[in-house]
């Protein structure tokens, strides 16, 4: 008995995955009833389809295009950042460089239309310094939402490989009077290279499942990704065998995409924390700090300023107005009580998988290779990266109406594919705190018989309580914001609060779009910096331990 | 932490003190890894306060990691002659003959991970060597090797020594390595100097000063 319970993963956790892969297998379903005779020549005829092709094109090149960008602006500012190690203000910039990750894309989008649409800001200087600004709706948008989004994700991954070099060779290069350059390719270059390699491939990845971004931002068939098309396919031109086969080769590259991410060792999570820096005092020449300088102010300027025009425009709204709209305490009521559903779900199946893992884990204690549980266990809390929410959601969409009326069963399926989704995140926020307590303790609790439920309440849980509360954080931030599973599901009946901001953007209602934009994310920062909060404390308790 | 002492130019100083006393601060300070609340450094009576680190007369070999782990032997050594690495003839000499005179000639294009803790830290003299700073720190550069290995690796400071003259500072914990190489030392507790002098009567636990003896304990007392 006891050592069944070491070296099985539990139930709880098995029972997870298969809620997982369930969930996931929503996705395949329209394909194997349409591959079912009468239904397979509709998809073959799709394949003919210029849109699919197309989208595809689009979606890769896009892609590329968004993640060299990124990297091309990363990491000047993660060098100039890892040179100026004691400016004040230094671990705001970092903390800032945390935020987009959370930001509901659709907040996002309105800020950036709002600096570098028709009349923005931006845009406006520089069309009055003479030269022109190529419109937001199109590849231009959609490349500026994706550095906005993944070039502090890069900067941030990047500080964090560098984290990882011994002091001493800093030091060293101090010592020997190593140039910028001279430093930056023998000591900087050869860490932050393989960084880059997996901030590549994971912005690849978030690039090639992008919905929000190039639905809003996309003009017209031309700026088309898979996602939207099959989006468009479903609710617009009700061509369910186009959506099916565009489902099919969405899964396709995101499984190429996610492999690449495998091998270049990338993490889905990376960039949520990022490594101290040992603080170092230095002289420098006074050129090499002003283009530091210069080059951090660029930078964190370009990521504030969308959160700056987002309050600004927010604030200059009827919020008041706003309030006493009954479609807008509908659509909080229905975004609070389903986002809280999906973040008590997500931080459950995590709990569940990170004990099946842990359990899993101390059965081989002493062999150095993951036993298939694991393994199993790991990737099924991936699954989602491979068949993303959108193609899950649509998947669903086309089973369900079969059956009956899609759009009664949109809270449940908001609900799980929003928790699916978050549970990479909440999963490698509580792994470590979960196998932490069960290496200090499993002996003790064999010993003492505290088993199952009393193990939890007694053992497990005051260790990992900390971890739950921010993965459920980050979690609820995740399913506030998020426009795929809704845009699908959504209509009169249940609205969220992203959906309520595209059908006001719809509508030219610019205003209200702008009010919601800034209640929305206040939510979701406000959720954030409660998360960072805890963290804190979480490293700082441990560094006073050990 | 409060320091006040000289140390002999071109001698050979053993800096002993239980851990946590500020031997590596001290060392820290001199090389310019940090920064004195007050007070100041005099090398030669000149003050070091604004000199930048790659500027003082100043060679320190740490504990481990001295060495590029995806660079050459032969680069690392020469990155003590420029460190863009961009080197004419005579550096490319002058990298092989230190190698060389440390017993490691025709080592040089491998890669640290391929050479032994010991090796390791002979490369890292040999960088000394090209440097020509008149300033030697080992913050227990040889901790971490056997006894036979670290004695071999004192004789061969000892040897660099007598070439060349350096002021060598050393941290250790073992009271024999001052003895060995060392004729002078400086022993420190609780961030301060308790008292320095010839290692011989310094390091005798028959005229050694309470504390020093409360360090040294039983066992160097039999």
């Amino acid at each position: 008995m006891a050592t069944r319970s070491l070296t099985g993963a539990g139930t709880a956790a098995w029972i997870s995955v298969l809620a997982l892969v369930l969930l996931a297998a929503g996705a395949f379903l329209p394909l194997a009833i349409m591959a079912l005779p009468g239904g397979g020549g509709a998809v073959a005829g799709a394949l003919g389809d210029p849109v699919v092709w197309r989208s595809l094109r689009f979606t890769l090149v896009q892609a590329a295009l968004s993640t060299g960008l990124s990297l091309l602006f990363a990491v000047p500012v993660a060098a100039a950042l890892y040179e100026m190690r004691r400016f004040p203000g230094r671990g705001l910039v970092l903390r800032l460089f945390a935020l987009p990750l959370a930001l509901p894309q659709i907040v996002a989008v309105l800020a950036i239309v709002g600096l570098y649409g028709e009349r923005g800001a931006v845009s406006r200087m520089v069309e009055s310094a003479g030269l022109g600004f190529p419109s937001i709706y199109g590849l231009t948008g959609i490349l500026i939402a994706h550095v906005f989004f993944n070039m502090p994700l890069a900067v941030r991954i990047v500080l964090g490989g560098l984290a990882s070099m011994p002091g001493e060779y800093d030091r060293l290069s101090y010592q020997l009077g190593m140039g910028f350059r001279a430093r930056f390719r023998h000591v900087v270059w050869p860490f932050m290279r393989p960084a880059l390699a997996s901030a590549a491939s994971l912005i690849f990845m978030l690039c090639v499942t992008s919905f929000t971004v190039v639905l809003t931002l996309g003009g017209g068939p031309r700026a088309t990704t898979l996602e939207v098309a099959i989006y468009q396919a479903l609710t617009f031109d009700f061509d369910i065998a186009r959506a099916v086969l565009l489902a099919g080769v969405q899964i396709a590259v995101t499984a190429l995409a996610f492999g690449l991410l495998a091998r270049a060792g990338g993490e889905v999570s990376a960039g949520l924390t990022v490594g101290a820096l040992r603080p170092f005092l230095v002289r420098r020449h006074v050129p090499g700090q002003a283009v530091s300088a210069i080059t951090i102010l660029v930078g964190t300027l370009f990521v504030l300023l969308p959160f700056a025009v987002i309050i600004w425009r927010g604030l200059s709204a009827d919020l008041m107005g706003l309030f006493g709209q009954a479609g807008f305490q509908r659509a909080l009521a229905t975004s609070l009580i389903l986002g809280t559903l999906a973040a008590c779900l997500a931080v459950s199946l995590s709990l569940a998988l990170a004990s099946g893992m842990a359990r899993a884990a101390a059965g081989r204690r002493f062999r150095g290779e993951r036993t298939r549980a694991e393994r199993a266990i790991g990737q099924s809390s991936s699954l989602i990266l491979v068949v993303p929410p959108v193609v899950i959601a649509a998947g669903w969409f086309v089973v369900i109406r079969q059956f009956s009326s899609a759009y009664a069963a949109a809270p449940v399926m908001v609900v799980t594919i929003n928790a699916a989704m978050a549970v990479p995140f909440a999963i490698r926020l509580i792994l470590p705190a979960v196998t932490g307590a069960a290496e200090r303790y499993d002996r003790l609790c064999l010993q003492l018989g505290l088993r199952g439920f009393s193990r939890l309440r007694l053992v497990t849980w005051p260790l990992v309580r900390r971890a739950t509360l921010l993965a459920f954080a980050f979690s609820l931030a995740l399913s506030l914001g998020d426009l795929g599973v809704i845009a699908i599901f959504g209509s009169q009946d249940v609205q969220t609060l992203p959906y309520l901001i595209l059908q006001r953007m719809g509508s030219y209602r610019t205003q209200d779009a702008a009010g919601l934009a800034l209640i929305l994310c206040a939510m979701t920062m406000a959720l954030m910096m409660i998360a960072d909060r805890a963290g804190k404390e979480d490293s700082a308790r441990e560094r006073s331990e050990t | 932490m409060r320091f006040d002492c000289d140390f002999a130019a071109g001698a050979i100083t053993a800096l002993v003190g239980p851990s946590g006393s500020g031997k590596s601060t001290l060392l820290n300070l001199l090389a310019g890894f940090e920064v004195p609340q007050s007070g100041a450094i005099r090398f030669d009576g000149e003050d070091m306060a604004r000199v930048p680190v790659s500027e003082r007369p100043v060679s320190m070999v740490f504990q481990e990691n001295n060495l590029f782990a995806h660079l050459s032997v032969f680069e690392n050594v020469a990155l003590g002659l420029s460190p863009s690495l961009r080197l004419d003839p005579t550096d490319r000499d002058a990298a092989e003959e230190a190698l060389a005179s440390v017993g490691l000639g025709g080592y040089g294009a491998r890669l640290p991970g391929q050479l032994s803790g010991g090796e390791r830290q002979r490369v890292a003299l040999a960088r000394v060597i090209v440097r020509r700073k008149p300033v030697l720190l080992l913050d227990e550069a040889f901790a971490s090797l056997g006894p036979a290995l670290r004695l071999e690796m004192l004789d061969l400071v000892a040897r660099i020594h007598s070439e060349r003259g350096m002021t060598t500072l050393m941290v250790t914990h073992f009271p024999e390595d001052a003895r060995r190489i060392a004729p002078q030392t400086v022993f420190l507790a609780a961030g301060t100097v308790v008292a320095g002098g010839p290692t011989e009567t310094l390091l005798d636990p028959g005229t050694a000063p309470q504390a020093i003896r409360d360090y040294l304990g039983s066992a160097e007392s039999t």
